[in-house]
Parts: structure tokens; sequence; C-alpha cells
């Protein structure tokens, strides 16, 4: 009986043409994720039950007009001074019961950050692209204020607490002792943007 | 005679490609694990803004996702070259918006129905007004929770 070696070996040379097949249905048929962005929550359909009064010292407004120019409290400004307008908005604690604040306690400006709040405005034919400009800008200011705070409390910034916070692969013990510190700092600094109903143009 | 057909010294031994399948598998890898499979063909443009202060979308399967933007090359014969909505497959109108969304998060099992969010990408050039009227038809329906979906970068470039 002729006994042959073993098994004859199984040609392998086509494995390669097999993997890049593999790997051009994958290329084609997925995509690389985007999936970041601003998250903004919308009012509610219902109207508050009692009408709250707002001092208009305390309200911040930004309009947006059609060409993307700015108007922010009666003023034309250039796009690159809104964060700086807001945070010495935001931080002026006029009334002197926030003793964190850093800024220059104006009369005429908000009373304390609890109750500054930003009425952003905008017209039906502003550009997508301003809008979320000036929506970075707004929620830059908060970020800028809060990493602040953060920092003095914490040694951290904020965002970089919230971003371990918000993701799901942080162990619940850190994300336990991360959220009283995430909370702590938005209540110094509530966002409180308010977006009324957009103006025609005619 | 066999002295006239010795082999040179100086020829380079061939190179061997028997690692090539495991480069190839390991890019393979790469893309399987840094992808996700396109669930609906893009039907508008959409180039997004940037942004700076962003945050990343966690868990798919909480979003649902709503496309504007100008309608692609192919459509524009037939839809016109000014933004319009896409929700999965096809082009909608603004009042439709409200129904997906109820549709969508009928689809979604119960425990996750709270906790939607829904993601708007949406292309820089569009107007304010188309996204003002979804955003009315998202309020109707309570999906409080939206995203504008960005890439991240320098703001100001999307005023340029």
């Amino acid at each position: 009986m002729a006994r042959r070696g073993g098994a004859p070996e199984v040609n392998a040379g086509s494995m390669a043409d097999i993997a890049f097949l593999l790997l051009i249905f994958f290329l084609v048929t997925t995509t690389i994720e985007t999936d970041a962005g601003l998250d903004r929550m919308l009012p509610p359909m219902e109207p508050p039950d009692v009408d709250v009064v707002i001092r208009q010292k305390n309200i911040f407004t930004v309009n947006i007009n059609k060409n993307g120019q700015l108007l922010v409290e009666e003023e034309l400004i250039n796009l690159k001074d809104l964060r700086s307008k807001a945070i010495a908005f935001l931080d002026n604690g006029a009334d002197g019961s926030c003793n964190y604040c850093k800024g220059n306690r104006d009369g005429s400006s908000s009373d304390n950050p609890a109750k500054a709040i930003i009425s952003l405005k905008n017209d039906r034919e502003t550009k997508y692209g301003t809008y979320i400009t000036v929506q970075n800008e707004l929620v830059g200011a908060y970020n800028d204020l809060r990493d602040r705070e953060s920092q003095r409390l914490y040694q951290r910034d904020f965002t970089d607490m919230e971003g371990e916070f918000l993701n799901p692969e942080t162990p619940s013990r850190i994300r336990d002792e991360l959220k009283d510190k995430v909370k702590k700092i938005q209540e110094l600094f509530p966002q409180k943007l308010s977006e009324a109903e957009t103006s025609s143009s005619n | 005679m066999s002295k006239f057909t010795k082999k040179k010294d100086g020829d380079l031994p061939p190179v061997s490609t028997a690692s090539l399948p495991d480069i190839v598998f390991m890019l393979l890898f790469f893309f399987m694990t840094v992808t996700v499979m396109k669930d609906s063909s893009l039907m508008v443009e959409n180039v997004l803004p940037n942004a700076s202060e962003v945050k990343k979308l966690e868990k798919k399967d909480r979003v649902l996702y709503i496309f504007v933007g100008k309608p692609t090359r192919d459509y524009q014969k037939v839809f016109g070259t000014e933004p319009k909505i896409q929700l999965n497959d096809k082009f909608a109108s603004v009042s439709e918006v409200g129904d997906f969304i109820l549709q969508e998060r009928a689809k979604k099992p119960q425990e996750l129905q709270n906790v939607l969010t829904t993601a708007l990408k949406v292309d820089k050039g569009a107007n304010m007004g188309l996204i003002a009227d979804i955003k009315m038809q998202l309020r109707e329906v309570n999906a409080l929770k939206i995203n504008y979906t960005t890439y991240e970068g320098d703001a100001f470039r999307n005023v340029q």
C-alpha cells in the first residue's frame, strides 16, 4: 500500500483576495460616525401657569438678522465679541448674592447667574451655519464660566468632567461621584437660553 | 552546458507575501470596529456646520435622525433646489415630521421611549425658517431633546 505523506497542504494564496473582498464590502456599506453636536432642550408646548416677571436688565437679547448680523443689547457687534459679552453679562452679579462672580457688578446688567437669561431670536432667512455659530458661542460662554468654577473647586475642567460623566463606559462608582460635582457646577451657572419664535423679515 | 545558465549571485529573492492576508485582515477589523452600517442613503446635500463646544451622542438606539438640505443633483430635477427634509429614505414635508417621530418612537422599546434624542443633521446653507418649523413640530409631539449634529472644528468657519 502506497502511503502518501499526510493531507495535502491547502493553498492559502487566495486568502488575501477574500480578505480584500470583505474589506471593500465594509468600506462601501459603512460610514465613520460623526455623531457629536450641540445638545438643546426645546421648551414644552404648554405655557407655565404662572406668569413670571423678568426684569429687563436680566435679559441678554441676541438678534440675528437675515444677513447674519448680530444685534446684542440694541448694539451691533461682531460675532467674535459675542462670547466675551455673554460672559460679562452672566458673571456680572449686581445684587451681590453671587460670591463667586468676578464681574464688575454693573447695576444695569444681570443680578446673578441664576436670574440671567439669554434670549436668542433669529430671522427665518438666517443661515443655519450662522445660527450654529451663535449657539456655539453662547454655550461656550457658559462652558468657560463653568470651567472656571470647576477649576477653582475641583481643579478640573467642567467639560472634561461632564464628558466622563456622560460616557457609558465610565464605571458607575466614578459616575456617582461625578454626578454631584457636575450638578453643583451646573447650579452655579444654570443654562438659561430662551429661544423665541422666529420672526419674518417683512 | 549548465555553467551558462548559472544563476547570478546578486539576484534579489522574491518578496514574501505570506503576511499580506494578515495585514488586510488587520485593516478589515479596523474598519469593522470604527464604522457603523449606513441605515439610509442621503438624498440631500449634508455639509454640517462646525462647532467647538460639542457633546458626543452616545447610544445610537436612542437617536432619531432628521436630515435637511438641498436635494442632491439627481433629485434636483424633480424636487428643485430649495432645502428639503429627508426622513428615512424619502423626502417629506414639514407637517409629516410629527407623525414620523411618533411612529419611530412607537417602534422603540418601552423603556427608551422617554429618553429619545432627535438629531438634526442640517446642511449649513439651510434657512432657519425650515428649522423653526421642524422645531415647532417636535414641540407638538413632545420630542424636546434635540441635538444639532455638527462637525468638531472652529465655529467661525461657518460664517466665512
